[in-house]
């Protein structure tokens, strides 16, 4: 039982796009290549494929989120899909309706995709395992476990500034305790074989033995910085000062902040990341955050093309007749 | 009903017996041992050839569910499982619904036990009103009523100053206090607190969330000199602290859930919700210190730590699941593999689960020495099975051992001599 499984079918191919976890190199680049082949869409003067005509793509979002189930919505409408949202944090899920009904109601409409994102972790690997196999499932974040698209966003951005994976070093900075798009990308990037990656915060907002994810651990932010080539910002929530992790959000922008001065300390070329929303001035300033270094609208631009590629190979490995070689 | 066991393999740790030798049962209780009493005629002979006859089991720990979630499943249903599966004494903890706070619900839980004429029930009183931590319950009340022993049912008490003054009230009247060690504080996740909730996502429990609190509390039971157990250890560190407190003489026990000597946080792997248990499984040197612990006696008792739930409990992302897991059907199969395995021997085995916590419990059962209450637990050793769900009779079917093969059915269970299964 293992979600590195449950994702592919026999011939290894996706079906479902759960975690980052337990996919090899070669599931990556398809991703990242086909991205690039889609990245042009939206430059033209019409902004659609019909790669998913007649399809039905279901938002399932039981947590709140603006930016991600909007790039996911437009990835859908620029393949010609049909698009639902639901915001079930809203909804149904409160009035006491269990997952599976909720699940089993929405799959009586006919639909071919669910992007799901949920509270808790393995809520998409639970709804893959009961849907209906001809429904693909995408994870548009559960929990703490894995934010899939978004590492691999974050590997696109960094592909089309910095394509030597192996020469890279990473730091990844702030809340990484709590945080989903810290997991997935750390095995993104061992999987494309990085040189270095660093996890920095202090010890609260590291989990037990971070280490063994593949990264090294620092707890001073000039160290490290030191010759990154790119920096990944995650977000600080304010919850974090009353859960007795932090004592406020000055000392931790104090230490670990990213300001121009610390950036020095990287190498001159490194790129800038932020998954977003941003807090100016807690874990970023604006100066660098609005920098020549940041890439962090570039991260949301690409987030289109990149779920426009899984969606198109998820679903193309669907529509495969069954026993198939690839 | 007069009954001679012939021919089986009496295993009966009290007295450290291991043989080839026949059982005479008569007016619910043991009449003889290798002979039967003077003037005996059996009413009827059950032929135990290549069967172990033993005590009948002791669990320490069973969820009835019964005040309050029949839903999930009943006194009855429950107690019939606990038969078949060669147990004969069920503690209760007392987070039921209401909690067993007051006489009127140990009552209840005796009438509806009683009707059902399966297993013993057994009760713990609540340590505090409504098992809030906040005011004492009424203990002596709950003596009275029947009650064997006074516990937190799993909802640690936080207060040190409630729990020592807890302590004392129940010392005051000689009843053994059963405690849960879980910081509340610490204890909000729902996987143990290292490499794989780490991987999965899942917020951790440190295994200082029961360690500190063991140590806390054998810091106070020094200094009260009352008799407390502790339930469902999950720690090699737990199994230190409570080994040396032993050795320094102080009354304590501890026991363990047999799904903590199987199963370790590697396990929760594809995020299965039938391994989400309080405390959590944790690593698999834990798992090894506890199975030592159990070998060597520190732990005292296996229980199964059985909570049946409805399937839909079950039926979530990991973390909106509920713990536990339904434990009665495979506890004395999941514990003779300790056995097979080589990790204690069959007798030693069997006593953690008859002499042991009868020990615990302060019981006049427990062994099948002349004069014993007749409970008796009759298996096949070697007949394997496989652990599906139509063959669990626990209403509860949350197992994560389904698809296991084990070893050991029992074929015949005896309460104060009345055969209450037979296979």
């Amino acid at each position: 039982m293992n979600a590195a499984h449950i994702q592919l079918d026999r011939q290894g191919r996706l079906l479902h796009f759960l975690t980052v976890e337990g996919l090899s190199r070669r599931h990556l680049i398809e991703i990242l290549d086909t991205a690039e082949s889609l990245h042009g869409v939206a430059e033209r003067r019409v902004k659609k494929l019909p790669t998913l005509h007649g399809k039905t793509v279901v938002n399932l979002f039981f947590e709140v989120s603006t930016r991600t189930r909007t790039t996911f919505e437009l990835a859908a409408k620029r393949l010609s899909a049909d698009v639902l949202t639901l915001n079930i944090a809203t909804s149904s899920a409160v009035k006491g309706e269990s997952l599976l009904d909720t699940l089993r109601n929405i799959e009586a409409m006919q639909c071919d995709m669910f992007v799901v994102r949920h509270q808790q972790s393995g809520a998409a690997e639970f709804i893959a395992r009961h849907v209906k196999p001809h429904i693909a499932v995408l994870n548009a974040g559960d929990g703490r476990h894995a934010h899939p698209t978004q590492a691999l966003l974050d590997v696109f951005t960094i592909r089309r500034h910095k394509p030597d994976f192996p020469s890279l070093q990473v730091a990844i900075v702030g809340d990484i305790l709590h945080s989903r798009v810290a997991r997935s990308l750390i095995h993104a990037l061992n999987i494309l074989g990085v040189a270095d990656l660093r996890v920095v915060a202090p010890r609260t907002l590291l989990p037990a033995r971070v280490e063994t994810l593949g990264v090294r651990v620092c707890h001073e932010l000039n160290q490290g910085l030191r010759d990154a080539d790119v920096v990944v910002m995650l977000r600080l929530q304010r919850e974090r000062m009353e859960g007795a992790l932090l004592p406020s959000e000055q000392e931790f922008f104090q230490r670990y902040g990213l300001t121009e001065e610390r950036l020095a300390s990287a190498k001159s070329d490194a790129i800038v990341m932020h998954p977003g929303p941003i807090n100016r001035g807690v874990e970023i300033d604006s100066r660098v955050a609005d920098g020549p270094r940041s890439v962090i609208l570039e991260q949301v631009t690409n987030g289109i093309a990149v779920r426009m590629a899984i969606m198109s190979i998820t679903l193309g490995n669907h529509a495969r007749p069954v026993g198939e070689g690839s | 009903m007069r009954i001679a066991i012939r021919h089986g393999r009496l295993i009966d740790p009290a007295h450290q017996v291991d043989a080839t030798i026949d059982l005479f049962v008569a007016e619910g209780r043991i009449a003889g041992v290798g002979q039967p009493p003077a003037g005996f005629t059996a009413d009827r002979d059950i032929d135990a050839r290549d069967r172990v006859v033993c005590p009948g089991l002791i669990d320490l720990c069973a969820r009835l569910r019964e005040p309050g979630q029949e839903h999930k499943a009943t006194i009855a249903s429950e107690t019939a499982a606990a038969a078949a599966a060669g147990i004969t004494t069920l503690l209760c903890p007392p987070d039921t619904d209401p909690a067993i706070d007051e006489p009127a619900v140990v009552e209840l839980i005796r009438r509806r036990a009683e009707a059902a004429g399966q297993a013993r029930v057994l009760t713990l009183g609540a340590l505090t009103h409504r098992l809030r931590g906040e005011r004492l319950a009424e203990m002596a009340a709950l003596q009275e009523a029947g009650c064997v022993g006074v516990g937190d049912g799993g909802r640690p008490v936080a207060s040190t100053r409630v729990l020592r003054r807890a302590l004392e009230y129940a010392a005051t009247f000689g009843l053994t206090v059963f405690l849960t060690p879980l910081d509340p504080a610490l204890g909000h996740g729902n996987a143990h607190e290292g490499q794989v909730a780490t991987r999965m996502g899942l917020a951790g429990i440190p295994a200082a969330a029961e360690t500190g609190v063991i140590a806390r509390d054998l810091e106070l039971i020094r200094d009260l000199g009352v008799r407390v157990h502790f339930g469902r250890l999950s720690c090699a560190r737990s199994v230190e602290l409570v080994a040396r407190a032993q050795a320094e003489g102080l009354r304590v026990t501890a026991d363990v859930a047999v799904h903590q000597l199987h199963l370790t946080e590697i396990d929760l792997a594809g995020f299965d919700s039938q391994c989400h248990v309080l405390p959590p499984l944790r690593g698999l040197r834990d798992r090894d210190a506890l199975r030592a612990g159990l070998a060597n006696g520190v732990l005292g008792a296996l229980c199964s730590d059985h909570q049946p739930h409805e399937p839909d409990a079950k039926q979530a992302p990991f973390g909106d699941t509920e713990p536990g897991i339904s434990g009665l059907d495979t506890l004395l199969a999941l514990s003779l593999r300790l056995a097979a395995d080589e990790l204690l021997p069959l007798s030693a085995s069997i006593e953690r689960l008859t002499w042991g916590p009868a020990r615990i419990l302060g019981l006049e059962s427990g062994h099948l020495g002349v004069g014993a209450p007749a409970d008796i637990c009759i298996f096949d050793p070697e007949a394997d099975w496989r652990v599906e769900p139509d063959r669990l009779r626990s209403r509860g079917r949350n197992s994560p051992f389904l698809g296991w093969e084990l070893s050991g059915r029992v074929t015949h269970t005896l309460l104060e001599g009345r055969v209450i299964h037979e296979a």
